[in-house]
Parts: C-alpha cells; structure tokens; sequence
C-alpha cells in the first residue's frame, strides 16, 4: 500500500485551508495558501500539493465547501425550469405567506425560478395518496420542449401531495430524462418525500438551482486531482455534519448548503471530547458576523430546515447554528437616543477596520482590539496588511464613539468590546440557557481568528465554565474534513395514528432507507470502524401542531429490520413526550407524522496528541517580553508569548496575550491559561479570582 | 429610579432585558397547544411599569399588535388590584374583557407583579389567542354578533393564582366555558409557565446588576425612545393632511363606514384627530379606545422601523377620539372583527403620513385578515372547521415594488401548508396561486394578491364563514400610485356563482359536495405616477403573467411593447 495520507481542504472568502494526517505515523500538518478565483480549484490544488507533492499518496481528500451557498446567496445558479400540478406554478413565489421583517413592510422577493419557466400540466394526488388525475404526459413533453427553447440548464417536478403517492412524479420524471440534455432532473418526492408543499418544493427547485453549478465545480475539482495522479476518494461535507461521496454531492448540492461551518463544528466537538469535555458550545467569529452551535453530550444540534435567505428555504437536517450581526468588522455608533450600537452595519475584510487604511474611517471591533493593545500593532494578522494604523484608529473611536458618549478614547474602546461581547453572549445565551442548557457545564471553543480575544468574556457574561481555544483556531473547518463521518439522512411522511399503523409497512419503509444507506457506504470504498443506523418518527396527540422527534429502538438482524408493534411506537412516544413536558394527555390519539432514518459509516478517528507541542519547548523560548494592555479602566503590563512555542503543560497567569499567526488569545487578568496534552490552550478563572 | 446610568452598563441591560422577553415569547410558542399561537404567533410578552403600567420592555417575536396594548391590560389590573388591597407577591390575574384591554375576547391576558426585596418592582404580562373562548361560533369570529355574549364568554380581571396557589374554581370555570379544553389547559400551562421564566430571568439580572441599576436603566430606555421619535419627527414638515376611507359595512347593515384621520405635525410633536370617523357600530367591527391607541403604534412604527417597543414613544403622540365612535367603542359592543378596523386605520394613518413625506411610507397593504371557515361533520359524526386567515400584496413604497402574497401589518403569521390542510379537511385546493392584476400601477407597483380555490369533498356538505373587508373600498396608492384591485369572494351554489349580498361578510354559506368557495384579495396599492415606471419593469411584469397585456396598456401606455424581451 502506497497510499497513506488523508487531507481535508476549507475554502474560504480569503484563505484556503489544508489538514493534512499521515494515516501511518499519525502525524498532522496543516497549511494556509490564498484562496483562487474566480475558479477556487488552482488554490485547492496548489494547497494539496503543499502538503502532498504525489497525490499518488493520498487515500482520501474531504472537502468543505461554500460553492452552494455563495450561489444561493449572489444568485447564480443555472437557469430552472419547473413543472408542476395545474393551479399551483406560484407556490414558490409565494411562500408561506410572510414578510423579510416585522417592521417598515419593505422589500420583495424574487424567487430562483421566474414565473414563466414554471410550467402547469394537467395533473393531481389526493393527500390520501389516490391519484385524482394521472399525469398528461404529452403535456409534461411540451412543457420540458418550451422550458429547453427557454435555455434552462436544470428541470424539476413539483407535484402536490408527492409525498403521499409519487407516482405521478415518477412517470413524469422518466418522461423527462429520456427528454431532457443533460441529467439535472429531479423530482420532489426524490430529494424530500416529506409532506408541506413549499418547503418541498423550495429544497427541490434550489437543487436545480444548484445542480449545474456545483456539479461543474466538483467534476473540475475532480480532474485536477485525477491528472496531478490522485486515485483515491473524494468526499464533501454536507450541512448535517457528515461527509457524502462526490457523486451524491453532485446529485443533493442542496445539502452542501452549510457544509464549511458543519465540518468546524464537528472539528471543535472532537478536540473538545479528546480534551475530556462533552458539552460544548462553539464560537466562530468572522469579519461580519458570529456564528454559534451547541454540542451536547457529544452530539451536535441538529435543526430541520433553514432560510439561507428570505424565501430560500432548505428543509434537510443541518448543524444548526445562530448567528448575530457582530463580527470584527462591524461598526460601533451611538444613535440619536444616545445609545451605542455595535453593527449591523460593517466593514467586513475590505475595506475593513479603520486600522487597515483602505478607506473606512468608522471605528470597528477589531479597531478597538487594536486600541486596547489586545491585538498587536506591530505584528498584524493576515497577509499583506502591512503596519496598522494605531493612531488612526484611535480617533476613529473617539470621534464616533467616545465624543457622543463623554468618554476617553481608551474607555470607548472598552466600551464597544463591551457592547460586542454582550452581543455574543446573547447569541450563546440563546443556543444554551433558552434550550434549557446550564452554560456551566459547558466549554467554550473559539474557533476561526477573533474568537479567541474574547472568550474571557463569554465565561463572565454568560457563566461557562471555561474556554478550549485548540492549537489551530484558524483550521478547524479543514480539520473538520477529515475527522467527520459518512452520513446519509432518509425522511418519509407516514401520516397515520400509532394505534391504526401498517407495521409491515413501516418496517419495509424502514428496510427501504437501511438499504439504501449501506449501499451508499459500501460504494464508498472506504474502511468505516463501525456503522451504525437510527431512527426517528415525528409524533404527536392528535390535534397538536408541533411534534416530538421520538428516538426507536429498532432491532436489526442480519440487516433485516424487525417490525415494530403498535404497543412500542406508543411507549416511546410517551417516554419522549413525558420527557420533554413533564405530563401525558390521558385519552388523546397518537400521530405518526414521519419516518427519518440516519445510517452512519464512523471514520477511524486520529490521534490529536499529533498536534502536540514539540517535547523541547519551553516557556521561557516562548517569551516576547510584554506590552501593555488596557483592561478594566487602566493600562497593565501583559506578558506575550509565542502560542505555538508554548509546552505542554504551561501555565500563564492573566493578564497576557498569546500570539500565533492567525489568532491571538486574550487571557485577561482575573484569568489563567494553561497547555493540555494535545496543545490546546485551556482559559479557566483563577483561584478565587473575582472582577 | 434614579436617572443616571452609564451608557455601557444601559447598552447591555437593554439587550439583557429584550431577551427575557424575547425567551418568554418562545417559552409559550413552543408549549401552546393551539396552532394560533404555535405557528401564528398570535401572542405577546413584556416587561410593565410597577406604578402606571406602561411598556418598559416587549419581546420582538410577538404579534405587532400587542406592543401597545398590553400597557392597558397591565393598568387594569393595577387599577383592579388597588381596590383588593394592592399585589400580593405570587399573585396572577387573568382576564380576556377587550374593553378594558384591548383587541378581541379570544386573547387572553396574565398579568403578575414582581417583587423585589418585598417592593413592587415591575408587572410581568402574558397574552395569547386562545382557539376558542364559548360564545356562538367555533373560534369566536361571528360577524352577526351586536353584542360580545354572542362572541365569547367575557372574563374581567379575577386572581387565577392568590399568593401562589392555584383558584380551582376561576380554572373549572374557564375550562367549562371552551370547547376545546384540552388547548385550553394546555395555553394556559404555557403561559404561566412563560411568567415563571419571566421572574427566574428577572431575578438572575436583579441579583447581578441590583435593582436601583435596573430601574434606572428602564427609564432611561424609555426616556431614549421618547428622544428617537421626537428626533424622527423633528424631520417632517410642519403642517395637516387629512386622509379618509372606509369599511364596506358592519356585517349586520350595508352601510359603509368611513374611518378619517388628521395628522398635524409640529415641531417635534405629533396629533392624530380621528374626528369624522363613524360611530359606534351594530356589528363587530368596533374597537375598544386602548386597541385604537396601539394601533397608533403599530402604524408609527412601521413608518419609523428603528424605535424601540416602548411606552417612550408616544408621550409626544396627542391622539384624539371622539365619544360615541366605532373606534371608542363601549361594553357590550361586539369587537370580534377588530382586524379589520385596526387595518384600515393604518392605511389612513399611512395615506397621511405619505403627503407629508412619501419617502418614509408605504402604500397601502391588502387590508383585510379574510377569515374564512369551513365546517361540518364526517360519516363518523365527527366535527371539522377548516379556519384560516388569508394573504394578500403588500403595497409600494419608493424603494420598490410591493411584497406579492405578504402577511397582514398588525400579524407575522403564517398560512398553513396546501397539503396540510388537505390531509386534515375533507377538502382539496383547485387553485392556489398569484391574481394577476390585482397589484396598484405606479412608478412601483404593489405586490399581488393571491386566488384560492377550494372545493368541499366531504359526502354530507359543509357550511362556510367568511369575514373580510375591501370588497367594495380598494387599498389605495400614495404619490399617485394606483390603488389594488377589490377583494372578491365567490360561493357556488345549485343555480351557479353568487357573491355574498354584502360583498365581504356573510354567515352560514350551505355547500354540497363538489361545490367551491373562490377567494381574491386584493393587491396592494401603487407608488409614483404609472407614467412614470420603467417600461422595461411593464414589460417584464406582462411576460410574467402579473399583468395583462391590456391593462398594461391602459395603466402605463404603449411605450413596453418596444421592449425586446
């Protein structure tokens, strides 16, 4: 065997990420090189080869990827074309019936397919599943005639109740492959058999959306590695945390929708659970926005469905993860009513901070980073950026900040991290505390660049009982890649009541699903250190809108499913039920709304004590000295040291600032930071240390 | 409370304090059991003044409408509480009477005070939309009541819990006054549980900033919103527009209704004068002078988007009601059609404001709720009501084209999925799509409304409900914007198509199997002269199918039919 590397690759904005583990000696590197464009694969490739001269050596790439949403979100998808039921081409355009805010009623929308590439043909299911009217064929021909003359790249079906009978789908959708140029045709019940005919039809139509593009990117992606001599496997992340083959990302682009963030998330859960921590809550914070995601007892939060913008729904299971307008660039003001604010509005990487001089004079967070001595002036982040401009900076502060709030420069500068800092408390508050999480048992993972010089701060405002800042914050998402499992996600809408269910019937749905994902993971060709398969139903009492996702225990044999009976469905809901509300409704009928089914191929997972400090380091070959910080409303005297350079089991007493290339690590004063075994830096209060 | 706080510590209390009621909101939403407040939102929760009860603080995910209202629900019973000897800690009223609180008799209000170290702090309030609350009609929506015991059972403000502990008596008498008790119990449970969090939060943020902080922050954050808007309108000109429009009728007579208002800016202070609208009505379209007074708020707050949802903002409002209107409405008038009268005053409010400053409003919304019901019994005996409130476009403003199918202005909610319905009536949709020319002409145009076609497959028939408005009084344009089409309800019956005698209202409609209801709602009104729309905009919007070629014609010229397409 000469293959024996695997490498997991993150494209982003500015940046691509490279981690690299040689699966035979168990060592990682990692590697950053500027990301490409506008065609992102000479920088994916130019990152590989970094770390690996013969791609004849590599035995799998991972990749994360945002292809899909900067798609979504600049609109540049494949022209779509849709057929659907007569009486229904505008359930796309009008949604759910809502608005992009509460407030002012302005702004419209306009949806990926324009209306007059969604083309009625006589047709229609009951909900019950009956067929009212079969498809007209000749119909669906002309429609896919009109809709190819119209110069659409991708053709989706979209028929009422689908869901229920997707016969109607089929013989259209056979109709149209046999027809249309090219294979970006897809119907409703094939990517989600799930009843709710927008969210249906919204997933269905941006996978159109997304096809041609995404199917592009990958396949020249794909060459590039197969000519530089790569013959193993490639795999993409998807938003649920675990990793498809190329050949199902080019099928479901859909699902790649939040792929980068899901893979650092699922980065920071395994560093955390390595280090000894279960519980979790992650922290990416970036030049506009910062990103939160809650693990719980190992296990990531999932969230069915999400708008990648208003009206842009995706329904497939995603990391899920909250996100506020508060990112390094994002401007601090004080409003009319003398109230300061920290964004929306910001500057983003470019023009970015007043610091930069690339034109911004409004001071942002990171300026005030700057001010405070937190980030260091003389040694700035990134590339190219050249020595930041202190002084400028600080007037900025003081002009807009400190001016209109009768405070120094100094203290306006503390005042908007301040300000920044309750934002994101805010944002964790509402993963954890809202959802009943005790944030004190719970540690805090920065990741990306800015995190770390604020994480202090998330265990006093919100009580976490401390922050994990891993060796490499600014990796996570490529790290992601190649520690992730393979995961296929299945739904079926059942609609039936527990009492009355066909059990043979469910346990063939459920046989259906199991199949369906072990042929998947034996295409693979990849060795899985175990696989593993769930599944779910969505219950309610009858008359009840909201359900429960109510875990089953279902017995496997040989890969046979065995059935459930009546009796079990109606225990488990009630144990789910009672768990969540405490009470059971005496009397009242159970619903079976849907089926999901998981099945897991689970990656042999790598050894992070790889990452570790070299044996010789030291703190004393760490040492930069110090410099002053200001913090708590005077300047103190911090020592700065060189993160990287740092032993294992170091121990820095706050107030300091540890430096690596692409963060920088606030430890504040009533704070102290110590090594781990795996290099990570661990931010706890110090003994009896009070503010 | 004392006055100065530092504006950092103020900047962080006000997001603390949004969150708690922000996380109460969500506390009861995930709990209700009926899927008005479930899915619609049809609920609301904030922080009240310990001594007049105004808003301090409300959560920014609830009904529009509630932000507002709910500072006359709290002095209620801050009024009622002083004549039992004043609150007690652990004490919490209930009660749904809207002329004293506001809006209709279906929502239902808690209020709780909350003590801090012995001392009345602030009052803690929860409302939500209960699915039923007696009366003569499932759902209490009955536009032939003249009085609100036809509506529902009228609950005044009575101590559910004394000190703590449960009335078993206020509580079975609730309960045997619905039909539907299981979501009763259920929504009640919800919002209780809601005031609990709500205190839990409080006393966390108490214990960390003390009381005195707090407080001081809460009137300074008042004090603010009061500066934000004197700042706003500080921007207009002086002087008075006038606006006025019309209900098409009350439901019991056919008699329109005109609904007018005089917006007099000076200086930094605003007067809204709704002398000349109507009287007092027989049917339920009246409103309550509390529910008038927070739709000023919401219609203020659409225009000036950035203001903070506290009582701050009105104090430079003068709003002036004469007695004896259907806008003052007194006990026993009916008030179950309360959107519909709210709705249109915003669109006066709105069509005023916008001769003073165009730029800084919209044209009118599609203006009605149309709350539509279908009901009967299955084979089985069983009882079915289809009940749902229907979308319509949204109206231009200067910075574009309307929303096509958007939700109402005092509402976030949203409309259930074709094929959930479908899956639990014994009904199927014909027709669930955009109206073309249903939008406003104007430099933008508005957003459509929407045709929903539904046809009874149940064997033994089934009765309809319909109540809405604009059947007869378009949503109109402003800057010489084109107005929305008509709403327009259509039943079939034996001998063919009819249309309800008084246009948007009508009870007991007989449908045998097989028969349709047809809804059209309007669009929403135009901006700017059509003259002056991009051509290339008309042509688009005909090769769309928004519009007809003729129309197009008619409203914009001929000078699109150059455009290549």
């Amino acid at each position: 065997m000469t293959a024996k590397r695997m490498i997991g690759v993150d494209v982003g904005g500015t940046f691509t990420d490279i981690f690299s583990l040689d699966l035979r000696s168990g060592a990682a590197s990692v590697a950053k090189v500027p990301t490409s464009r506008p065609d992102q694969s000479a920088g994916f490739l130019d990152g590989i080869r970094h770390e690996a001269p013969d791609m004849g050596e590599i035995t799998t790439v991972v990749h994360g990827t945002t292809a899909g949403t900067n798609a979504l979100l600049e609109r540049k998808g494949a022209r779509t074309g849709v057929i659907t039921t007569a009486g229904f081409r505008d359930v796309l355009e009008m949604r759910r019936r809502d608005r992009p805010r509460t407030w002012g009623l302005r702004g419209d929308f306009t949806p990926v397919v324009p209306r007059d590439l969604r083309r009625e043909v006589p047709e229609r299911t009951r909900a019950d599943g009956t067929v009212e009217t079969p498809v007209d064929l000749d119909a669906v021909r002309s429609a896919a005639a009109e809709l190819r003359a119209a110069g659409c790249e991708a053709v989706v079906v979209l028929f009422v109740n689908a869901f229920a009978n997707p016969e109607n789908e089929a013989a259209a959708v056979t109709v149209l492959r046999a027809a249309w140029h090219n294979d970006h045709v897809a119907a409703s019940s094939e990517i989600l058999p799930e009843i709710r005919e927008f969210e249906r039809f919204s997933t269905t139509a941006l996978n159109g959306y997304l096809q041609p593009e995404v199917a592009g990117y990958l396949a020249r992606l794909e060459t590039a590695l197969v000519e530089g001599g790569f013959g193993g496997e490639f795999m993409i992340v998807q938003s649920n945390g675990g990793v498809m083959s190329v050949d199902t990302a080019r099928r479901l682009p859909v699902r790649t929708a939040l792929s980068g963030p899901a893979a650092g998330v699922i980065a920071a859960g395994y560093i955390a659970e390595s280090a000894g921590f279960s519980n979790v809550i992650t922290g990416d914070m970036g030049g506009t926005s910062f990103d939160v995601s809650l693990i719980a007892n190992g296990e990531s939060v999932l969230s069915p469905q999400t708008a990648i913008d208003f009206g842009l729904v995706i329904r497939t299971p995603m990391i899920e993860i909250a996100t506020i307008g508060a990112g390094g660039g994002s401007i601090g003001s004080v409003d009319a009513g003398g109230l300061l604010q920290i964004g929306p509005e910001s500057a983003g990487s470019d023009p970015g901070p007043v610091a930069y001089g690339r034109g911004n004079d409004r001071p942002t967070v990171t300026d005030a980073n700057i001010v405070l001595g937190r980030i260091d002036a003389a040694w700035p982040l990134g590339d190219g950026l050249g020595q930041l401009d202190v002084d400028a900076a600080r007037a900025a502060i003081e002009t807009h900040v400190g001016q209109p709030l009768g405070l120094s420069a100094m203290d306006a500068a503390e005042a908007i991290i301040r300000v920044a800092n309750s934002h994101m408390a805010g944002a964790i508050r509402l993963v954890s505390i809202e959802r009943g999480f005790d944030p004190e048992r719970f540690v805090f993972m920065p990741f990306g660049g800015g995190g770390a010089l604020h994480a202090g701060a998330m265990i006093e405002e919100v009580g976490l009982g401390r922050a994990l800042v891993p060796r490499y914050p600014g990796v996570t998402s490529a790290m992601g890649c190649v520690i992730a499992d393979m995961r296929q996600d299945f739904v079926q809408t059942i609609g039936a009541l527990a009492a009355e269910i066909d059990t043979s019937a469910l346990a063939a749905q459920m046989q259906d699903h199991l199949d369906q994902g072990h042929r998947v993971l034996d295409a693979a060709g990849t060795e899985f250190a175990a696989r593993e398969v769930r599944f779910e139903m969505d219950m309610a009492y009858l008359g009840q809108t909201h359900t429960v996702a109510v875990p089953l225990e279902v017995r496997v044999t040989e890969g046979r499913v065995a059935p459930l009976t009546q009796d079990a469905l109606k225990t488990a809901f009630e144990a789910t039920y009672r768990g969540i509300y405490g009470r059971l409704l005496a009397g009242s009928a159970i619903r079976v709304l849907n089926l999901r089914s998981t099945v897991i191929g689970k990656r042999p997972k790598f050894d992070l004590s790889s990452l570790a400090p070299a044996a010789a380091a030291s703190v004393e070959t760490a040492a930069r000295g110090t410099r002053p910080v200001y913090a708590g409303g005077a300047w103190r005297e911090a020592a700065v040291f060189d993160r990287l350079a740092l032993p294992v089991g170091a121990q820095i007493e706050g107030p300091a600032v540890l430096e690596q290339p692409d963060a920088t690590i606030f430890v504040e004063p009533w704070l102290a930071a110590s090594v781990d075994a795996h290099g990570n830096i661990l931010i706890e209060r110090k003994e009896g240390a009070a503010r | 409370m004392s006055a100065a706080i530092d504006p950092i510590t103020l900047a962080v209390l006000a997001g603390r304090m949004e969150q708690i009621a922000d996380e109460m909101d969500a506390t009861l939403f995930r709990a209700a059991f009926n899927p008005i407040i479930a899915e619609a939102h049809d609920a609301s929760h904030g922080l009240y003044h310990a001594d007049t009860g105004e808003t301090l603080v409300q959560g920014k995910n609830g009904l529009p409408i509630f932000v507002g209202v709910m500072a006359f629900a709290v002095k209620a019973v801050i009024d009622k509480a002083a004549e039992q000897g004043g609150p007690q800690d652990g004490d919490v009223w209930i009660f749904n009477d809207a002329h004293i609180g506001g809006t209709h008799l279906s929502d239902m209000r808690l209020v709780r005070p909350y003590f801090r170290d012995g001392e009345l702090f602030c009052w803690l309030a929860s409302v939500g939309h209960w699915h039923d609350v007696g009366g003569a009609v499932p759902g209490n929506y009955n536009p032939s009541a003249t009085e609100v015991f036809q509506e529902a059972v009228v609950v005044p403000p009575v101590r559910l819990l004394k000190g703590g502990d449960v009335q078993t008596d206020i509580r079975d008498i609730l309960m045997r006054n619905t039909r539907l008790p299981l979501s009763a119990e259920g929504d009640l449970n919800g919002q209780l549980g809601a005031l609990d969090l709500g205190v839990k939060r409080l006393d966390a943020l108490l214990d960390e900033y003390g009381g005195e902080t707090v407080g001081a922050a809460l009137s300074t954050l008042s004090n603010r919103a009061e500066t934000l808007l004197r700042e706003e309108v500080g921007r207009l000109p002086d002087g008075r527009w006038e606006a006025q429009d019309f209900l098409d009728n009350d439901g019991i007579s056919d008699t329109a209704l005109p609904v007018k208002v005089a917006l007099e800016v000076h200086g930094d202070r605003l007067k809204l004068d709704f002398t000349g609208t109507a009287g007092q009505a027989a049917g339920p379209i009246n409103i309550a002078r509390p529910t008038a007074i927070a739709c000023v708020y919401v219609a203020i707050k659409h225009i000036f988007p950035t203001l903070p949802a506290n009582a701050g903002v009105m104090r430079p409002i003068e709003i002036e009601i004469p007695e004896d209107c259907l806008l003052s409405a007194e006990f026993p008038a009916p008030t179950g059609g309360y959107t519909e009268t709210i709705l249109r005053m915003i669109d006066v409010i709105f069509s005023a404001a916008a001769q003073a400053a165009p730029e800084r409003v919209v044209a009118n919304a599609y203006g009605t709720i149309n709350a539509l019901s279908i009901a009967g019994r299955r084979s089985d005996g069983s009882r079915w009501v289809m009940f749902s409130f229907y979308g319509g476009g949204h109206g231009a403003s200067n910075a574009g084209d309307g929303l096509n199918h958007g939700n109402a202005p005092i509402s976030m909610a949203t409309i259930p999925p074709v094929e959930i319905l479908e899956a639990a009536y014994p009904v199927v949709f014909r027709e669930w799509a955009l109206r073309p020319d249903s939008a406003g002409a104007g430099a933008h145009r508005g957003g459509l409304g929407a045709i929903y076609e539904i046809e009874v497959l149940e064997e033994n028939g089934a009765e309809a409900f319909f109540f809405g408005e604009r059947g007869r009084f378009p949503p109109k344009g402003i800057a010489g914007g084109g107005d929305g089409a008509l709403n327009r309800f259509d039943y079939e019956q034996a001998d063919g198509w009819q249309q309800p005698p008084l246009a948007s209202k009508m009870v007991g409609i007989r449908l045998d199997r097989g028969q349709r209801v047809r809804l059209q709602t309007p669009g929403g009104g135009g901006y700017g002269p059509a003259a002056e729309r991009d051509p290339a905009k008309v042509a688009r919007d005909v090769r769309l199918g928004y519009m007809t070629a003729d129309r197009a014609d008619q409203c914009h010229g001929t000078a699109w039919r150059e455009i290549e397409q």
